[in-house]
């Protein structure tokens, strides 16, 4: 076999694996609706009631309005903490002594749920957008702080060496052999920090804003128990979560980035 | 760049000098001598080979000289200047992950090339390719490249600053003994082309005794000097020559003395 046929049937099994799970789904949701017209005391509404209810949502603009209003708290929470955290994570990584110093403080923090400072959120900027991306602020910054930090530490010793041996300045080595060393696992743990960004949104939206898909699915309920609106703000929910990580995903497709310490 | 110093002339003694050199490692409280009394001089275009028993002290020994550490005792000058420091002009080529995986062969072959102009880094990163037999490779990544071909990537790497010492610490350490074996090949062929002092640590008798002008002979640790052989053979070496079996064997029979020492 050649290597262009290879790379055809490998293209034409990556459809049909691509394919699966559409497939899937679309049983999923046949079975869903089957479920649903036998059993009809309104548990669950079913994928068709669901559609409507995003058809809905379309038609009165308030999908793309709660969708943008969400959004925008995501990455004003993500982007404030990703530039403070990285910097300051991989300051710390690098001087030893200070790692030890912060590590047990970080380590504190890093487990309390960001939904626990939702009180104080409140209590410090009101109920509005500041709260909602202080919270997603808090979600994002501790775990990426701790990459930073460990990605600093694990970077191996004859790259360093290297930097040194070439004569470079300060500039030129953080630039140079720093950064290159510490993206992959940054992008990674990015990706994972995004989905943490983007569970918050939904809870803090529920309680300290009124606008967004998490005060979609707490007013759908409160006014009038369209638990139709409260799935199809949850499905938008997903497929958003999705796309985004498919979006981080795919930075990791540069070839320079395409590297882990592992296999070299 | 650095600065070009004033170079003796070729063949001069005295390029690379160490005077009583010792080193001593503590770490949390647990002292641990590594070299002691080390008197080694090198002379300028000349191929050293050390070898050793393994943990002996080799790698800390080329630490020295490239002056990633500095010595508990004694000195070491390069052109009548003391070692402060590592320096663009004298290159460390490390046995395994020395080459960045996120750069290109001519990424890395560029890699202490910034202060060049783009035209003249161009033509250097395109020399050294050449040099090393990577033509073709230029946009590679080294995750692509087997171990042999990363290896000649950090020797072009370093040679392309050009320094007029290359420190090589288990260069084939971590290939195929028939990869080992062109990759000597190909390191005197650089060497002869190129005309750099290099002082090449290896724990490989043959490799030693094929390639170098000299081999330095360690002791176990706390690491002496034992002996230093010349091998007075011109290159191309007949490595069934009645001189070279004799040396090898001379070679072979004071390090077993060191290890029994």
């Amino acid at each position: 076999m050649t290597a262009i046929e290879r790379e055809n049937k490998s293209r034409s099994m990556s459809l049909l694996t691509r394919l699966r799970p559409v497939v899937f789904i679309l049983v999923l949701l046949a079975l869903w609706q089957i479920a649903v017209s036998r059993h009809p005391d309104q548990l669950l509404p079913g994928p068709w009631a669901v559609v409507k209810a995003i058809g809905e949502l379309l038609q009165h603009g308030l999908l793309l309005k709660y969708v943008v209003a969400s959004l925008f708290r995501v990455t004003w929470g993500f982007a404030l903490a990703a530039v403070l955290a990285i910097p300051l994570g991989l300051t710390i990584g690098w001087y030893r002594r200070s790692e030890m110093a912060v590590y047990p403080l970080v380590q504190i923090f890093r487990p309390i749920s960001p939904l626990a400072w939702i009180p104080l959120a409140i209590l410090w900027f009101g109920v509005g957008d500041f709260a909602a991306i202080f919270l997603i602020f808090v979600g994002c910054f501790f775990p990426l702080l701790l990459t930073a930090m460990s990605a600093v530490r694990n970077i191996p010793a004859v790259y360093i060496n290297v930097g040194r041996n070439f004569g470079m300045s300060t500039a030129e080595f953080i630039y140079r052999v720093l950064y290159p060393a510490v993206m992959p696992q940054l992008i990674v743990a990015s990706r994972i920090t995004m989905g943490i960004a983007w569970l918050v949104v939904v809870a803090a939206e529920m309680i300290a804003v009124n606008s967004g898909l998490g005060f979609l699915i707490v007013d759908a309920r409160n006014a009038g128990n369209r638990y139709d609106l409260v799935v199809a703000g949850m499905v938008v929910i997903g497929v958003i979560g999705l796309l985004l990580d498919l979006g981080m995903r795919s930075l990791e497709r540069f070839q320079s980035l395409q590297w882990s310490y592992s296999e070299e | 760049m650095a600065t070009e110093t004033l170079k003796p002339p070729p063949g001069s003694p005295g390029k690379l000098r160490m005077e009583h050199v010792s080193m001593v490692f503590d770490r949390d409280g647990k002292v641990t001598p590594v070299l002691d009394d080390i008197n080694l001089n090198v002379s300028d275009g000349e191929f050293v080979a050390v070898v050793g028993p393994s943990g002996c002290g080799k790698s800390t020994l080329l630490n020295l000289m490239g002056g990633f550490l500095s010595p508990t005792g004694g000195s070491i000058s390069i052109d009548g200047q003391t070692v402060s420091g590592p320096d663009p002009r004298r290159i460390l080529v490390f046995q395994e992950r020395g080459v960045f995986p996120w750069l290109t062969v001519e990424g890395n072959i560029g890699f202490g090339l910034s202060k060049l102009s783009r035209a003249e880094r161009e033509q250097r990163i395109a020399h050294y390719v050449q040099l090393v037999r990577l033509q073709g490779f230029e946009h590679t990544y080294p995750s692509d490249l087997s171990g042999g071909m990363k290896q000649r990537l950090q020797v072009a790497r370093a040679l392309a600053v050009n320094p007029d010492i290359l420190y090589l610490d288990e260069p084939f350490g971590a290939l195929d003994s028939v990869t080992r074996l062109i990759m000597r090949g190909e390191l005197l062929r650089i060497w002869q082309t190129e005309r750099r002092t290099i002082i090449f640590v290896t724990h490989d008798v043959d490799e030693a005794v094929q390639l170098a002008d000299r081999v330095v002979v360690l002791s176990s640790r706390p690491a002496k000097i034992e002996n230093i052989l010349t091998i007075d053979i011109a290159h191309p070496r007949n490595i069934s020559s009645p001189r070279y079996l004799q040396l090898r064997d001379e070679l072979l029979s004071k390090i077993g003395l060191a290890y029994t020492v």
